[in-house]
């Protein structure tokens, strides 16, 4: 499904000039990709509100993964999916962060950056590993350089399959998890 | 022997060094077998032939079958549409041979990779240091390639030493590995006089998890799934490297249907990650809308992607000698709108990027690669052509290429606009291709047989980064007993240390972005 709405151009008139005389001709990027994700998002940000008080921040560090979670992740940022609008924000510093989203084997040169990112953040917080790598090596399994799997070296709350999981499955596994914790 | 009728310019060289054995081993693939004191001259002399960079160098542990290492490097003979393999067996019992690293660049990470690997020493070679095993968590004397290698409990080896540059005035700002977005893992290491920047060095191997290790046991279609995992965002490029490879060993063609349904996913690969590094520089030069817009169209493509072949990255859509599955009936008619819509709205994108001042001003000169300075380093794929450095696999070694119609795309400047104007013409020329690939689809066999059969071969594809080359060695049963993988990313991240001298470090992640080299391409 493709939801962009053509802009009819004439060739001699910019685009500037078009959304000047125009008004808002940005892209209705509605009805969206599923409509689970309006609905999990809806849910979603209610419990965030309630379990976290206003937002839940995240940070990301990719221990040794292809790099397809992190597309995933970033995915979930656009404006398709656009995560921040259900209280959650991706952060740039540990020291800001609710929770860490780890993906990858764990590569040993990557095993101690991982522990002082964690060290860095300040308390309560919790790991969350994503895609299939970061549960226990994944297609790595059993290389003489990972560690196989982030719970080998840190505790982690929960786990989102997929390889890569999609920013739906990413969502939705979000929202299981606060529906189960109380 | 008759090697000058096989290599027919190697007869006016005059040859100063001893060739053992020539042997055209495929359509597209000479080798050259040379004893380990002539593999230097060798070598060189093929460089300068023709003037191609060493694409790969590496060895491999043959101690069970010969007795001892091997030693292959590949050069590229544009102009026969030839790979030339060049290999030497190196002794058990002395590992070493002559260092190529002075007198050409692109060796230099090749030898330290082979010295940590394996333990074969490059004599002469200016940096003592290892590249993906860090010091930190590996001890000495363990070669993890090496048939034999046991694991050992990590121990330090003592800390790595970054090259510095002092002075008055001088900063040194030290990134990463865990970087503030949502990216791989690097070590940055940036020397800064005021603010221009006057040395970058560039610590990788951040995701080395053993992948070429964790080919060797596996059969080509257990390696086919792990070779989609090599590099996320090239997944099918590696995928098709490594089943080309795997094919020409076990004597097993694609169907031409099947190589049209190959370019056209590959043509998609491309066309989602020029896209998306359009919308990063955007990104890196914070005009939001048109990044926004950029992520729109990436998002669709990923949906086409998995309309056609279940996966949002082309992953398990290819198999040894075919693909999973065609493009047929209501299938081609959704691509063929899709990318109705996706051209016109990429359109719009480059001219909100084309018609705004300050992009222009920010991408224009910044982060220059001399065409002298990708030629030395062996700088391939797309940072090679906006440096005006002509090279691109899908014109010299075309296949299902040369039924379409296919343009290099080329700049010359070297800089953030000319990486971002060949992504643009790449993109449309890409689109073309598609099209025209799809229009050749008439529903014939997209699969044929592979029986087992022991070999060895070069698999290749022009990835949207550059080649992805993969060496793989079947074993008599069937099995792999050595893959070597060559991203571009492995050639190019040496650019970038040069192309930001003289930048500011705030224009860094822009100069980034416009290469948007793989971690674990490199890394492996």
């Amino acid at each position: 499904m493709y939801y962009g709405m053509p802009l009819e151009l004439k060739s001699d008139m910019s685009i500037f000039t078009t959304r000047l005389f125009k008004g808002i001709v940005t892209r209705n990027i509605k009805p969206s990709v599923s409509p689970a994700l309006e609905s999990c998002g809806k849910e979603l940000k209610a419990l965030i509100r309630k379990r976290f008080g206003r937002s839940l921040h995240l940070r990301e560090v990719d221990t040794g993964s292809c790099g397809a979670c992190e597309s995933e992740i970033i995915a979930a940022n656009n404006p398709i999916y656009d995560l921040q609008r259900f209280g959650i924000s991706f952060v740039a510093s540990p020291r800001h962060a609710d929770a860490l989203l780890v993906t990858g084997p764990v590569s040993k040169n990557m095993a101690l950056a991982l522990k002082r990112t964690y060290e860095a953040m300040p308390e309560p917080k919790f790991i969350i590993t994503v895609g299939d790598c970061a549960l226990d090596g994944g297609v790595f399994r059993g290389s003489y350089y990972v560690e196989g799997g982030v719970e080998k070296l840190l505790p982690v709350v929960l786990h989102v399959p997929g390889c890569p999981p999609s920013p739906l499955a990413l969502i939705e596994s979000l929202l299981g998890f606060l529906r189960r914790t109380p | 022997m008759d090697h000058e009728k096989i290599v027919p310019d190697i007869a006016h060289l005059g040859l100063g060094f001893e060739v053992l054995s020539v042997k055209q081993a495929y359509p597209d693939e000479t080798r050259l077998e040379v004893p380990v004191a002539a593999f230097r001259e060798s070598c060189l002399t093929l460089h300068r032939l023709f003037s191609s960079p060493v694409m790969m160098l590496f060895a491999s542990d043959e101690i069970r079958t010969k007795g001892s290492f091997t030693l292959r490097a590949v050069f590229m003979d544009k102009g026969r549409g030839q790979w030339m393999v060049v290999s030497a067996d190196v002794p058990q019992g002395e590992p070493c041979f002559d260092s190529l690293a002075k007198d050409m660049h692109s060796a230099i990470l090749f030898e330290r990779e082979i010295r940590e690997m394996f333990g074969i020493e490059p004599k002469g070679h200016p940096d003592p240091r290892r590249l993906h095993l860090h010091n930190e968590v590996w001890p000495a004397g363990q070669f993890p390639l090496r048939k034999d290698f046991k694991p050992s409990p990590p121990a330090n080896f003592g800390a790595y030493k970054f090259s510095r540059v002092e002075g008055e005035g001088i900063f040194e700002v030290p990134v990463g590995p865990v970087h503030a977005g949502i990216i791989g893992p690097g070590h940055f290491r940036f020397s800064v006089a005021g603010e221009p920047i006057v040395q970058l060095e560039t610590r990788l191997g951040f995701t080395h998890r053993g992948v070429e290790k964790l080919f060797e046991g596996r059969d080509p279609a257990a390696g086919l799934a792990l070779s989609e995992r090599v590099c996320g965002d090239a997944a099918f490029g590696h995928s098709l490297a490594f089943a080309s490879a795997c094919e020409k060993i076990l004597g097993a063609r694609a169907p031409l249907q099947a190589a049209y349904v190959r370019g056209i996913y590959l043509e998609l690969e491309r066309l989602y990650n020029h896209v998306n590094d359009i919308g990063g520089m955007a990104t890196d030069v914070s005009f939001s809308f048109p990044a926004a817009l950029a992520s729109v169209i990436k998002e669709s493509i990923h949906v086409l992607n998995e309309k056609l072949t279940g996966s949002r990255y082309l992953k398990n859509a290819n198999r040894i000698a075919g693909v999973a599955s065609g493009i047929s009936g209501p299938l081609k008619k959704e691509l063929l709108r899709s990318l109705k819509i996706l051209r016109r709205d990429f359109q719009e994108l480059v001219t909100i990027l084309n018609r705004s001042v300050s992009f222009m001003d920010r991408v224009d000169s910044t982060g220059t690669l001399k065409k002298k300075t990708a030629e030395d380093l062996g700088v391939v794929g797309l940072a090679g052509r906006a440096s005006g450095v002509a090279l691109d696999l899908r014109k010299f070694f075309p296949g299902a290429y040369q039924d379409v119609s296919f343009k290099m795309a080329m700049q010359a400047s070297g800089d953030v606009l000319a990486r971002f104007r060949v992504r643009v013409q790449e993109w449309e020329c890409s689109c073309r291709m598609i099209e025209e690939f799809a229009e050749k689809l008439d529903g014939g066999p997209i699969g044929a047989a592979a029986p087992l059969k022991p070999g060895e071969g070069l698999g290749y594809a022009e990835a949207w980064r550059g080649p992805v080359l993969y060496w793989v060695q079947l074993s008599e049963s069937g099995v792999i007993e050595r893959c070597k993988i060559v991203d571009a990313s492995f050639h190019n991240w040496p650019a970038l240390t040069y192309a930001v001298l003289g930048n500011i470090i705030p224009d860094f992640p822009l100069c980034n972005k416009s290469f948007d080299l793989s971690y674990s391409g490199n890394d492996l």
